[in-house]
Formats: C-alpha cells, structure tokens, sequence
C-alpha cells in the first residue's frame, strides 16, 4: 500500500504547458507526467527550456497556457499547499550571502513553519557535511559548499517533490557522487524527482526515465530499463548538436 | 484581506491535497510531519523583516549609501538657495524633504537590488508565503531605514541651519509622510527593478504619485517650525493619514501582480 | 465591441463602416461647434474674444478625465480577468489621455496668457493637471520600459494606483494655493448651446481617435498571437 507501487495519483501532471516571454517561447509544448516517486531526468542544451520548465512546476513562473497539476492541485489556485510539497535545488542557491549558514536554514524553516527547526537542521547540515561551518557566513564558502548548503535549505521541509535544475552547479566529483545521498537520505519514503542537467552521466545514473528537452519540447522519453546508456546518448547526440 | 483567510485556509487544504493524492502519499504525510502547520502571515513578515535587518546590520550597504548622499543633498543646497536669515523659514522645510525624499529612493532602489542579484526574491516566491506579507515584509524594512535616515539627518540639519526641528510635531509628520512614501516606493521598487532603464524608472514612477505627500508634509514641517496652531496643521496631517492608508491598502493588495514572472 | 471585433476578433468591413461614419459625423459636429463657440455664442464681457478657446479647453478636460476612469477601469479588469483586451483598452485610453492633457494644458497656457498675462502660474487646477500628466507620461514610459504580460500587469497596477491619487493630489494642490480658476457664473443661453454641442462633439471625436487606437492595438496583438503560433 505505502510507497511507490501502489500509487495511482500522479505528483506532477503538465499537458500542453507553454511559456513565451514576449515573442520568444520557451516553452512550446510540454507534456510530461511523473508518478510518485519517480525519477526523471531532463536534459537538453542551453536555452532549451529547462530551467523555465523548472520555474513553472515550481510555481514562480506563471505558465501562459496549458494545464499543470502538482500532487493533484492546481498551483493557481493552491499555490501554497503546492509550494509547501516542493523543494527547488537549482544553480541559484536562494542563499543570504552576510547570513551565516545556519541563519540560512532557520529563515527558511520559519518561512515553511518547520516544526523542531534546530534538529532538522542540525541533521541537514550533517547530511552536506556543513555541520563545522553552520556559524560561517554564506559569503565565506566555496562556491560547491552553497550548492551544499542549498540542498539542506531545499529539503529542510521534506518536501515530497524535489525539483532540480542543475542540482550539481559547482559540486566537485565526491559533492557530485553524494548528490543522491545528500538529496534523499533524510526521507523514509523516496521523493518524487525531477531533474534538469547537461551531465548525462549523471542524470542516467541518478533516473530512472530520460527525457530531451529541444526547443521548449520534449522530444523524446526513454525509461531507462529500455534503453542502453550508449543508444541513449547517441539519440541525446542527435538531438543536441554533435558538440556535447 | 484575502492574505490573512489564505492563511487560515491553509490546514483544510493540505489535508484535501494528500486526499487528492491518494494512497501513495502516505508517504508525504510522515515526511511532512516536519512540516506541519502553516506558519502564521505575521511569523513569516517577521521572518522576512529579521532577514532584511540582520543582512543591513551587518554590511550597513542601505543605510551608508542614504546617510552619505543624503548630507550631501543638504549641503547642495544651502550653496543653492543661500540658506540665511529670512530665506531660510520658508526654505528649509523643503530641503529638508528632498533630501528625505532622495535619499530614500536610493535606499528602496538598493533593498529591491538586494532581492534581484541573487534571485533572492525567487527563494523567497518558492515558500508558501502570501505575497502580501512580502509587500509588508520590504515596506517595513524601508520604512525602518528611511526613518533611521531621518533621525541622524534632522538633528545634523538642527546644527546646520539651526532650526528648532527636534519636536514631536515634527516627529509625527516625518514617519506619516515616510510611511506613505516607503509604501508606494516598495511597491514601484518592485516594478522598476525588473523594467529597463531601472534607476531612471523608479523616480519617473514615484514622484508624481507622492506629490500630496511632498506637499503636506513640506506645509505641516513649515507651519511647525513658524509656530502655526495645530489647527492650522491638521489638514495636512489628515491628508498624509488618508494617503498612507489608501496606499497600503491599494499596494498590498496590488503587490503580488508586480512579483513573479 | 461589436464595432471593433468580427469573428474571431478580426476588424470587419461592416465594423470599418460603422467607425468611419462616427469619424465623420464627428467632424462635422467639430465643425459645427467651431461656429458655435467662434461665431454664434456671444462675447464674454470680460475676458473678451480669449474666452472663447474655453469651447475647445473643457471638452478636453472632460475627455481625459474619461480617457483616464477608462485607463483604471481597463486596469483593473485586466488584474482580475486576465483578457488582454481590458489591457488594450487601458493602453489606448492612456495614450488618448495623454494626449488631451497636453492639449488642456496648452490651450490653457494660450488663454492665460492675454487674460492673467503669464504662460504659467501654479494655481491649483493648472498644477492638477500638470501632475496628472507626469502620471500618465509615467505610464506611457513604463509600458515603453518592460515588456510583454509581465508590463500589462505592471502598468495595470500604477493605471490603479493613479486613479487612486487622484482625488488625493486634488486636494492637496487645493489646500497648497488658492484658486484663481474662473467660475462658469450664470452663463448666456448662447454661451451653454456652444458649450453643449462642443462638448459632444469632442467627446465623439475622442470616442473615434480611442477606437481606432484600440483597433490598431488589437490588430498588434492578433500580429503578436500568430507570430508566437508560427514559432518564431
């Protein structure tokens, strides 16, 4: 009953979703549905849309049209019990640079009505291994060490949908092999994800289904037990342009 | 209005939506546990309030840049208008607001920049957060520096010009005509930040709309100073009272259409 | 409405009828209030052959206070609806507003310059105008300054929040100078039929200019909508 398997409701749910700033579209059409507890990776070149795509779900862009239901609501007119299930880790870190680290997360844990805020964030900062740092200013850390730090801030509600745009801006390689455990480890049940990056290995390796985005469009979706990383990445290939 | 029922709201909601969600979200509802129950819109005010504080306390950015370009104003102008004798009754109460007024557009200019450089304001729309008490949140803010601004600028004028400005009176008429004033400037703050030419828009935004503030409380300070009785300055004072409530209320409630993209 | 849009929003033969038979009907009322005011309507005793641009002045008053209720109504309606069509209409009015406030303030500037022998002076009316045109001028460069729906909504808000100082600034500019505007003080029945048909015939006019403008903003739009469906 608890868990994945036995999930019907769909945490996100995005049919026909478009965004256009002025004349230029970001988004053209994108239709995407991702259960509970599902992984998903995004991935596409620059200026494909990814990170638009991760606005919109995250409710700070309005979409210009299309439907968008996240956990069954409709964030236009639930925007906070939406908010509320969304945790964001993206290449912006959303940190105070003159705020000490823990400063950090006590803001934002009141800003989310956490409950028992000290410990969460005790045990956030041991999960991204910041807990020496926590009376640090943001300003003195390295740049791999606020993507750590955004990461507690980003799960510090235990939000059951994660939503990360880049996730791994600025991590180096051991920041980038404990991505997942700094991510996830807190929960009991895993979290619905949702990730933008250009490092297929890492999206491949981190998901379990494999979206391109090209042109504001999802142009192709692969689950990952049909598909070989090598096809895969021949397929992204074509799609993106010989360079990457 | 609708901010403070949003709020209210919320509990019935959260637990429609893992209704809504199914079986499945079981899971959510023993993750959440560590997020249970809205926080209340003045918490997250506070919350916002502490942050803008505890980030001037300690770099200062606002309240120097104000403070500086703000003694410079005043200087500007006793070279402008010979700031003696008989001149000095009728002019002083305008310089005084000018420099107010100027120096508190570069402060609402810079805490709105503050938001933008490091898409701050972004982290801030993520929350579930009205984003009325964001407006509240920013004008607060600014109206707490725009009045530190003011309580070191008029006893420095005091000297200055050696006018009798450390009263009640003119108290009272400083922070009504600056309330109004932080009001409208967070709001216009908000829309000019994210247009082009931005330095040039806030003040071509905000000047026209605070006149009645200029003008009451330019008259109110001058009827103070010259001795005037109170019921010759209370339709001033009344008319900056009617625009600071208009205003809040118009700009809290318009505010959430000038965040957000 | 009916006027403006065809189907599906496209300006019509039969709605391109209808607007040129009010451009010209309106001009020849234009035409008839420029006898009345110039030729049939008595000399004022004091003020002499000057009082007569007053025909031309108040209509325009009359007309942009109109040009800007519409900008506030469109703007609000926009924030609550969503249609860009109350945007349109918001836009259309504040640039036909603009307009007329320049033109109130100019032929008010010609007619105080025989009569209180200056161009300018800071009477509490003139200086009502003047800021109410800095606002609209405001709005006119916001819209020029951001763009897309992101500027609809940013100009809906001040169009709201203008409307709103209104009736604030009159008050103060009131109690800051005395008047020395005059009074319409038992006037000549001649005097009242210019006024009259003056009046009516500018606002018909202004009614022409708005919905032309609005045509023209709508057809932008319809430009703007098929140029995003083809993508590019």
């Amino acid at each position: 009953m608890i868990g994945a398997q036995g999930f019907k409701g769909k945490s996100i749910q995005a049919s026909l979703l478009a965004k256009s700033f002025g004349s230029i579209h970001a988004l053209r059409e994108v239709n995407l549905e991702v259960g509970a507890g599902e992984k998903v990776a995004i991935f596409g070149p620059n200026g494909s849309g990814k990170t638009t795509l991760i606005k919109v779900m995250a409710t700070i862009m309005r979409p210009s049209s299309g439907r968008l239901h996240i956990a069954g609501m409709n964030p236009g007119e639930n925007g906070h019990d939406v908010r509320r299930l969304i945790g964001v880790v993206s290449h912006n870190t959303y940190l105070y640079d003159d705020l000490a680290v823990e400063e950090n997360l006590a803001f934002y844990g009141r800003m989310y009505g956490v409950e028992n805020v000290k410990a969460r964030i005790t045990n956030g900062l041991r999960r991204v291994g910041l807990e020496r740092r926590s009376r640090d200013r943001v300003r003195t850390l390295s740049r791999g060490m606020q993507q750590r730090l955004s990461i507690a801030r980003a799960t510090l509600h235990e939000p059951p949908i994660l939503l990360l745009d880049e996730p791994d801006t600025g991590l180096d390689e051991a920041g980038q092999a404990q991505l997942w455990e700094m991510l996830t480890s807190g929960y009991a049940d895993e979290p619905t994800v949702v990730m933008t990056t250009h490092n297929l290995k890492l999206g491949m390796s981190l998901c379990s289904r494999w979206t391109v985005l090209v042109d504001g469009e999802i142009v192709s979706e692969v689950a990952k037990e049909n598909s070989s990383s090598e096809s895969f990445q021949a397929l992204y290939r074509r799609y993106a342009g010989a360079g990457t | 209005m609708r901010a403070f029922r949003r709020s209210i709201d919320v509990t019935p909601g959260l637990g429609r939506s893992f209704v809504a969600m199914g079986d499945g979200l079981t899971a959510a509802i023993s993750i959440s546990r560590a997020a249970v129950g809205p926080p209340s819109f003045f918490r997250q005010v506070g919350a916002i309030l502490w942050k803008d504080l505890a980030v001037e306390l300690r770099t200062k950015d606002i309240l120097s840049s104000m403070l500086v370009f703000g003694l410079i104003v005043l200087v500007i102008f006793n070279f402008a208008f010979e700031l003696r004798g008989e001149n000095l009754i009728l002019v002083a109460p305008g310089v005084l607001w000018v420099a107010f007024v100027f120096a508190g557009i570069l402060g609402l200019g810079r805490s709105m920049a503050q938001e933008k450089e490091r898409s701050s304001m972004e982290g801030l729309l993520l929350c579930p957060v009205d984003r009325g008490a964001i407006f509240v949140a920013k004008m607060l803010g600014n109206l707490i520096f725009i009045v530190i601004l003011e309580a070191i600028t008029l006893p420095i004028f005091a000297a200055f010009f050696n006018l009798p400005v450390l009263t009640p009176g003119v108290g009272l008429i400083v922070v009504l005509g600056t309330l109004g004033f932080a009001s409208v400037g967070t709001l216009f703050a908000a829309i000019a930040i994210n247009t082009r030419a931005r330095e040039v828009m806030l003040p071509i935004l905000l000047f026209p709309i605070i006149v009645p503030v200029i003008i009451a409380s330019v008259k109110a300070t001058a009827f103070v100073l010259d001795g005037k009785p109170w019921a010759e300055i209370w339709p001033w004072v009344n008319l900056l009272i009617a625009f600071d409530v208009i205003f809040l209320a118009v700009c809290f409630v318009t505010f959430e259409y000038v965040i957000g993209e | 409405m009916s006027a403006v849009s065809g189907k599906g929003g496209v300006p019509t033969r039969k709605g391109d009828n209808l607007v040129n038979i009010l451009g010209f009907v309106s001009f020849l009322l234009i035409a008839a209030s420029m006898y009345m005011g110039l030729v049939f309507a008595p000399e004022e005793a004091v003020q002499g052959p000057a009082q007569r641009i007053f025909y031309v002045h108040l209509p325009q008053a009359v007309g942009s206070y109109i040009a800007f209720f519409l900008v506030f109504l469109g703007s609000i309606f926009y924030l609550w609806k969503g249609d860009v069509k109350w945007d349109v209409l918001a836009r259309s009015s504040a640039e036909v507003g603009v307009l007329l406030t320049s033109l109130v303030l100019i032929t008010g500037s010609i007619w105080a310059k025989p009569i209180w022998n200056t161009w300018w002076t800071w009477e509490p009316r003139l200086t009502f105008t003047l800021v109410l045109w800095m606002i609209y001028v405001a709005y006119l460069m916001l819209r020029w300054a951001s763009e897309g729906k992101q500027g609809a909504r940013y100009a809906a808000v001040l169009g709201i929040v203008g409307f709103f100082d209104v009736p604030i600034i009159f008050l103060s500019v009131f109690l800051w100078s005395k008047g020395l505007h005059p009074r319409p003080a038992g006037m000549d029945p001649g005097m009242l039929a210019a006024l009259i048909v003056s009046i009516f015939a500018f606002l018909l006019l202004f009614t022409y200019i708005l919905i032309q403008r609005w045509r023209w903003e709508t057809s932008k739009e319809m430009v703007e909508e098929m140029k995003l469906k083809l993508g590019r």
